[in-house]
């Protein structure tokens, strides 16, 4: 093995009675890297974690972490810290006896105990709060405690089940830039489930989008933007989502009705695609508007059906032809409802599907 | 000019008034204690209270006079001389059959009942109820389905199989279990595991997954986390299923008349054996002190713990 692994998954499946919920999975995870699991619920990606952690039992595969096979192994012995969504604090113990519980358990000695408490609750900063019960603190002052709760314990993995699902939006951008700032300074592997794609872009160095009980795609925030590998990862990253244009690919030239899109600039998977019929997808944000329109490679325009100013930017809700198209400007374009708007594309930045398997070209 | 100055302050003192009477009512409506709804809902409480609270009256007043005074008919009428000689008798002196201790033995035999059993099958169901939630096991979903449907079997089914299993079992293990206070305790254990296994299982139920999988994540084993985690959280439905069993395994009549003999009666059979003789006068004095001898513990108990048995009895009973 060239570069150490810290968790490999192999062929993972799991089945809950006739339901498939993970199936043939293989993932590696390397060492250091944070990991974002990304799908809508149902998807498998708690499941995952959970087996990963060893609280679920997996149908058939196996699964190491730092090269150890730990499939059996119990959730205290394969060197992980799990953090969870309702905080999952002991309720009785003060919030030193939620960080130490787990160093007894493991028989730590009691100096020991007390120095780790100490400096997760420094790099934490909950000292003030060490001789409180989890009902006195705040949501975000829950958490920081349940990611001392791993960080005491001197963990390879940390394992996060959307942790900051339950904080309002504020708090929740604190914790999440917080996050990134405790992952730089410890360089642990962490795995990270959530459904929201703002925490996945921002936290992660690589992203997992699941959907059934599968891997749709596993790379970096940048790639899956970008070079979403199938429509539903397409239509899944990105808000407002991805505008879907159905249409034929003739010698690498988009066409559709009176939209003609010669595809210069666009990197083809293969360097030469056949002809068939395709579903171009263009990102709201990348949509070109306003003056640049006479600039742009590809011409068209929408009609304006509502228009929501958000500030920052405004969101144009709009159809082109029959089709639906949302796109994105900025926060001082005067748009009204009704209005014929020109618009352009850029071909190097849209994507291309296959119309019947919905792979990119 | 003084009669100006006179007007102006009168003008401000009226002012605040009439603003308010003028903009209408504000503020909390004035209540009418004496309202129709009112009467109604107190007289229907006074009425009910009565109802309870007479007989339990009638009884106190009874158990503190003599026969005499009994004799003359009054039953509502407050004792004219008190005295506690028939509470003394009830305790130490009236006889069942030859024998003549009084309560006191029948007291010590349920206590004697009492202690074990609540131990045991709180013991016993506790840990059932916690495996059923937290460890569910495959069939475990079977095994207590089954469980609850012997909560709906009447127990008069099944006393004589017990007498006969009783029995048998203790022949084999060479000890006597079928008239002894152990076989006793060992049948007020199983009766009372159905429902307290119920109010475990719903218990722990309702404390969440996350919790237990957090403890699991730190190494705490199966006990490690009914004793650390669990149990810590567990006094209100603890102190249910305590009310549950003492009072249930206290006021039990027919299980003591059937799996003990004549020297280990519970004090309920006692009480019914001093009660029911038909040898000699009714001494009504002394049986009413001795039926509120026999209640005293359950009594003691509601009034103890009143609070946090409705408590628990909303915890445990709400989620299945």
């Amino acid at each position: 093995m060239a570069e150490q692994h810290s968790v490999e998954i192999r062929h993972l499946d799991l089945d809950f009675g006739a339901v498939k919920v993970l199936q043939d999975l293989n993932l590696d995870i390397h060492e250091g890297e944070f990991l974002v699991l990304l799908g809508s619920s149902g998807c498998g990606k708690s499941t995952l974690l959970n087996c990963i952690a060893g609280l679920l039992e997996p149908t058939d595969g196996q699964i190491f972490i730092k090269g150890r096979n730990v499939t059996w192994a119990e959730p205290s012995d394969r060197g992980i810290g799990m953090v969870f969504q309702s905080y999952a604090l002991y309720p009785q113990m003060t919030v030193r006896g939620n960080l130490s519980f787990g160093l007894k358990n493991a028989k730590v000695p009691k100096a020991e105990i007390e120095k780790r408490v100490n400096r997760a609750a420094e790099i934490l900063q909950i000292q003030p709060l060490l001789d409180r019960k989890p009902g006195a603190l705040s949501g975000g002052q829950r958490q920081r405690v349940a990611i001392g709760r791993a960080l005491v314990r001197d963990v390879d993995v940390f394992l996060f089940d959307e942790p900051l699902s339950n904080l309002d939006a504020k708090l929740r951008a604190d914790l999440r830039v917080e996050l990134k700032r405790l992952h730089q300074q410890l360089e642990n592997t962490m795995i990270y489930v959530t459904h929201d794609q703002v925490e996945a872009m921002t936290l992660a160095d690589r992203i997992a989008i699941m959907k059934g009980g599968q891997i749709m795609q596993l790379s970096t925030p940048d790639e899956i933007y970008n070079r979403p590998r199938n429509k539903y990862v397409a239509d899944f990253i990105g808000s407002p989502s991805m505008n879907f244009l159905d249409g034929h690919l003739e010698n690498h030239v988009f066409k559709r009705g009176d939209l003609v899109m010669p595809m210069t600039g666009y990197e083809f998977a293969a360097p030469k695609v056949a002809d068939r019929k395709a579903t171009i997808g263009i990102r709201p944000e990348h949509v070109i508007t306003g003056e640049l329109v006479q600039g742009a490679p590809v011409k068209s325009e929408i009609l304006v059906d509502v228009v929501e100013p958000m500030g920052s930017d405004t969101l144009v809700w709009g159809n082109m032809g029959d089709r639906p198209f949302r796109l994105r400007m900025d926060g001082n374009a005067r748009v009204k409802p009704g209005e014929r708007l020109p618009i352009g594309i850029d071909p190097s930045r849209a994507s291309l599907f296959d119309a019947s398997d919905e792979t990119r070209l | 000019m003084s009669d100006i100055g006179m007007l102006n302050t009168v003008k401000a003192a009226e002012d605040p008034v009439r603003r308010r009477l003028d903009s209408g009512p504000r503020g909390a409506r004035p209540k009418r204690a004496l309202s129709r709804g009112n009467i109604i809902l107190y007289g229907t409480l006074l009425v009910v209270s009565l109802y309870y609270l007479l007989p339990l009256y009638v009884m106190i007043v009874t158990s503190l006079k003599g026969m005499p005074e009994i004799r003359a008919g009054n039953v509502f009428a407050p004792p004219m001389e008190i005295t506690f000689q028939p509470w003394v008798k009830a305790w130490a002196e009236a006889c069942t059959g030859v024998n003549c201790e009084g309560l006191s033995r029948g007291f010590w035999n349920s206590v004697r009942i009492l202690i074990p059993s609540v131990i045991l099958s709180i013991t016993i169901a506790c840990i059932s109820g916690y495996t059923l939630s937290k460890w569910k096991f495959k069939g475990s979903d079977l095994f207590f389905t089954i469980l609850i449907v012997g909560a709906f079997i009447p127990y008069q089914v099944m006393l004589y199989p017990i007498v006969i299993m009783l029995r048998e079992v203790g022949n084999t293990l060479g000890v006597q279990l079928f008239g002894s206070l152990t076989g006793l305790v060992l049948v007020h254990s199983v009766f009372g595991m159905p429902i307290l296994t119920l109010l475990f299982r719903n218990y722990f139920a309702s404390i969440p997954d996350e919790l237990f999988k957090a403890a699991r994540v730190d190494g705490a084993g199966f006990w490690g986390i009914l004793f650390r985690i669990m149990l810590p959280m567990s006094l209100p439905i603890l102190v249910v299923a305590m009310i549950l069993q003492v009072t249930g395994i206290w006021n039990d009549f027919l299980f003591g008349v059937v799996y003990t003999r004549a020297d280990s009666y519970p004090m309920t059979v006692q009480l019914n054996n001093i009660v029911n003789s038909v040898q000699g006068i009714k001494e009504y004095n002394v049986n009413m002190a001795a039926t509120l001898l026999t209640g005293l513990v359950p009594l003691f108990i509601y009034f103890v713990s009143g609070k946090l048995f409705v408590r628990g009895i909303a915890a445990g009973a709400v989620k299945g």
